[in-house]
């Protein structure tokens, strides 16, 4: 049997069925073969063009889709904010046109405020892939941390997954919330209750107030970059406090469960929300998230790109 | 020229309801008659309003011209030409123009360009404070004398309590109302939608409700130390008409408005990222919107009034956070407002008051069906089906989220000063 990949563009968990995103995460077993190999390229995208549009600064994301095009040897194409026209004051939407005029097949789009991608989704003709819009979705970041559970764990249903920290400005979270929930998790989230958003709950996820009920009984604790620049506006105190009582500590490991998972979509601020110990250690998949990522976005870019998976 | 308008149910909220012909010669009432006109000659146009209301000009207190300083969004005279397509005929636009309407030059060009090039009447507002800036009181004495009605900070609101005090008191002693955008900056900072489920699921940083009803409260508390008129702008939350329905319980001198959007949509039209849908205050839960509803029904709110904002198309087709707030309201506000009515919310003599001889009460404008008075009327043809359709607006502004609602009821016909200034094709 082969199922087709219909979907034009990816932008949120949201719009993703079940069965896509496992299509994506089967496809993603495959792919990841492909960076072992010593030659780490096949052809599959040749001629495609491919355009990297990041409006915020970005080591990962963009990387991780950098290399995932060029093993597959689609041309990529890397713009940042300040090396395109909108400093010149062209707008997204024009800048988006012009792009598309010179007929690339797929854009990736980081930019800070949320809908960006949707709203380029919705007026081009190219595939467009949401690589973080604001505080609203960042889909292959979610599709990775799946790819990553499920390659440890076998699967994801039943499993409680805790997401700790800064949930209000987080678009990983709230993709994770949609992604984990839709794979049959249960997915429960604290930190100060300035950064927990109102009706967050409306997600299928549940709030506990101390981390230490989140972690009891968790498969799996993803931590959340915490911003140091928050405390203007008055978050959180101090980072001494928010390390004290937020942070992932081995002494706030002490009741998990023995097997439990530690993720970061990260950068992380080392010894802050996440101590360095434990950032290091044997239950951290924080590398594993990363090497996957490069997996989950060829496998992305294959199937939006019209690759069809034979099953 | 004599005019005669024949056979219609004439509503003057509290005066008269009753089917009347009415006379109108050298732009003054001269007869409202149950037993039909004896007026005849070659000048006489006859308009039949048989099956149609006839009430008092409709008034919208509160409209953005845009005009001096940001022609491309609207003019003076593109904006009283949507006013008269949407049965009003009088309007009171805000003074965030460029320059600000905080001196007798700007209120003066308004007026004289207005006289020039519109038909309607313009009643400006000036601004409560110098270049809206909050730190000190613009020339309320030169502005009453130039012409404004009520002075507001609107779209940048008074922070500082002292200040605001201040203005209250001295404008008391011009008989200047204080029209007031609630907003505490603080609280809304950053905001791009009312706070709650959606704007968390949409990723969009909310505004809370309490933005808005804390800066009621204390302008109620400011409005009972100096006894001056409030009048609150744009409720869009149900503490804010808590509040007022309090304050007005106590005797306090608050008067109220709201826009038809706020009684008619939540924050769910803003899904998909929706531009048109964006304004501020932003469109809030179904709990708010059957409070401000029930505000409008008990008389709690005492004004529809749209927030008129016009903005050009390109200023909404951005990222939802930079987009321009406002909606272009003056030409759909009757059809939505008489959606009370069908919804059994107020009846028809409750939703002519709020929408003309309210804010004529709360701006001391004379506006009554009487012999002797200017003839200033809107006829209303409360039958009309029709869809919303944003580009056939005389608004250079389009940004609406009605565009497309199927709506029923229009203005047939409006009059000002006795000239036909809008007629329905």
């Amino acid at each position: 049997m082969s199922m087709e990949f219909n979907r034009k563009d990816i932008l949120d968990m949201e719009s993703l069925s079940v069965d896509e995103i496992n299509m994506i995460l089967d496809t993603a077993v495959s792919m990841k073969e492909i960076s072992e190999r010593s030659i780490k390229k096949v052809p599959t995208l040749r001629g495609k063009t491919i355009i990297l549009f990041f409006y915020e600064p970005s080591t990962r994301t963009r990387t991780s889709f950098d290399i995932a095009a060029k093993r597959l040897s689609a041309d990529s194409i890397s713009l940042t904010g300040s090396s395109s026209s909108i400093v010149k004051g062209e707008t997204l939407i024009d800048t988006a046109r012009n792009l598309e005029a010179m007929k690339p097949d797929i854009i990736i789009l980081r930019h800070a405020c949320a809908g960006a991608s949707h709203m380029l989704a919705g007026r081009l003709n190219s595939a467009v892939i949401n690589a973080g819009d604001g505080m609203h979705a960042h889909p292959s970041q979610s599709l990775l941390d799946l790819f990553t559970v499920r390659e440890k764990k076998g699967s994801i249903k039943g499993l409680r997954i805790a997401i700790i920290g800064d949930i209000s400005h987080s678009r990983v979270a709230r993709s994770n919330c949609i992604g984990f929930t839709k794979l049959g998790a249960d997915v429960v989230l604290s930190g100060p209750p300035t950064m927990i958003p109102k009706g967050i709950e409306s997600l299928g996820v549940s709030v506990v107030k101390n981390i230490e009920d989140a972690i009891c009984g968790a498969d799996v604790v993803m931590m959340l970059r915490i911003q140091k620049e928050r405390q203007k506006n008055f978050f959180f105190p101090t980072e001494r406090e928010y390390s004290k009582v937020f942070g992932l500590t081995r002494e706030k490991l002490k009741n998990g469960k023995s097997d439990i998972l530690i993720m970061h979509p990260g950068p992380v601020n080392r010894g802050l929300e996440l101590a360095s110990d434990v950032m290091d250690g044997d239950y951290s998949v924080i590398l594993d998230q990363v090497t996957n990522g490069v997996a989950v976005r060829m496998a992305i870019l294959y199937l939006v790109a019209g690759g069809v998976r034979k099953c | 020229m004599l005019i005669l308008i024949k056979g219609g149910r004439v509503i003057d909220p509290g005066r008269i309801d009753g089917i009347n012909d009415i006379l109108i010669k050298d732009g003054k009432i001269v007869e409202i008659s149950v037993k039909g006109s004896t007026a005849f000659g070659s000048e006489l146009k006859e308009i039949d309003a048989a099956g149609k209301i006839v009430v008092p000009g409709l008034i919208d207190m509160h409209v953005h011209l845009r005009e001096p300083g940001q022609e491309y969004k609207e003019t003076i005279k593109t904006g009283c030409a949507a006013a008269a397509h949407g049965g009003f005929t009088a309007i009171c636009p805000m003074p965030n123009t460029n320059p600000v309407n905080d001196n007798r030059q700007v209120t003066e060009y308004i007026i004289d360009k207005a006289a020039r090039e519109c038909k309607i009447h313009v009643y400006p507002v000036g601004a409560i404070s110098k270049g809206l800036k909050g730190s000190a009181l613009s020339e309320y004495g030169e502005l009453k004398d130039a012409g404004v009605v009520a002075l507001s900070d609107d779209g940048m609101p008074v922070m500082n309590s002292m200040l605001m005090r201040r203005a209250m008191e001295y404008a008391g002693g011009f008989g200047l109302p204080i029209i007031s955008h609630c907003e505490d900056l603080d609280l809304a900072a950053g905001g791009a939608m009312n706070e709650g489920e959606v704007a968390t699921r949409m990723g969009l940083p909310g505004i809370p409700n309490a933005s808005e009803s804390i800066i009621v409260m204390r302008d109620i508390a400011i409005c009972e130390l100096t006894g001056t008129p409030l009048h609150i702008a744009h409720v869009s939350t149900k503490e804010s008409v808590h509040a007022i329905r309090d304050a007005k319980a106590r005797g306090i001198s608050v008067t109220a408005e709201t826009a038809p959007h706020y009684f008619t949509l939540t924050h769910d039209a803003v899904k998909n990222y929706n531009t048109s849908a964006k304004m501020n205050p932003p469109l809030r839960s179904e709990a708010d919107r059957q409070a401000v509803r029930q505000g409008l029904a008990d008389g709690t709110i005492d004004v529809i009034a749209t927030d008129h904002a016009p903005h050009a198309a390109y200023e909404k087709d951005v990222e939802f956070e930079f987009a321009a707030n406002g909606v272009a309201g003056l030409e759909t506000s009757l059809p939505l407002s008489l959606q009370l009515v069908e919804d059994g919310l107020l009846s028809l003599t409750d939703l002519i008051d709020r929408m003309s001889k309210a804010p004529a009460r709360i701006l001391g404008i004379e506006n009554s069906l009487k012999p002797g008075a200017p003839a200033d009327l809107t006829i209303i043809d409360l039958k009309k089906k029709y869809t919303i359709d944003a580009s056939t607006f005389e608004s250079l502004g389009k940004n609406t989220p009605f565009d497309g609602m199927q709506v029923k009821g229009e203005a047939a016909v409006t009059i000002v000063g006795g000239e036909i200034v809008w007629e329905a094709g």
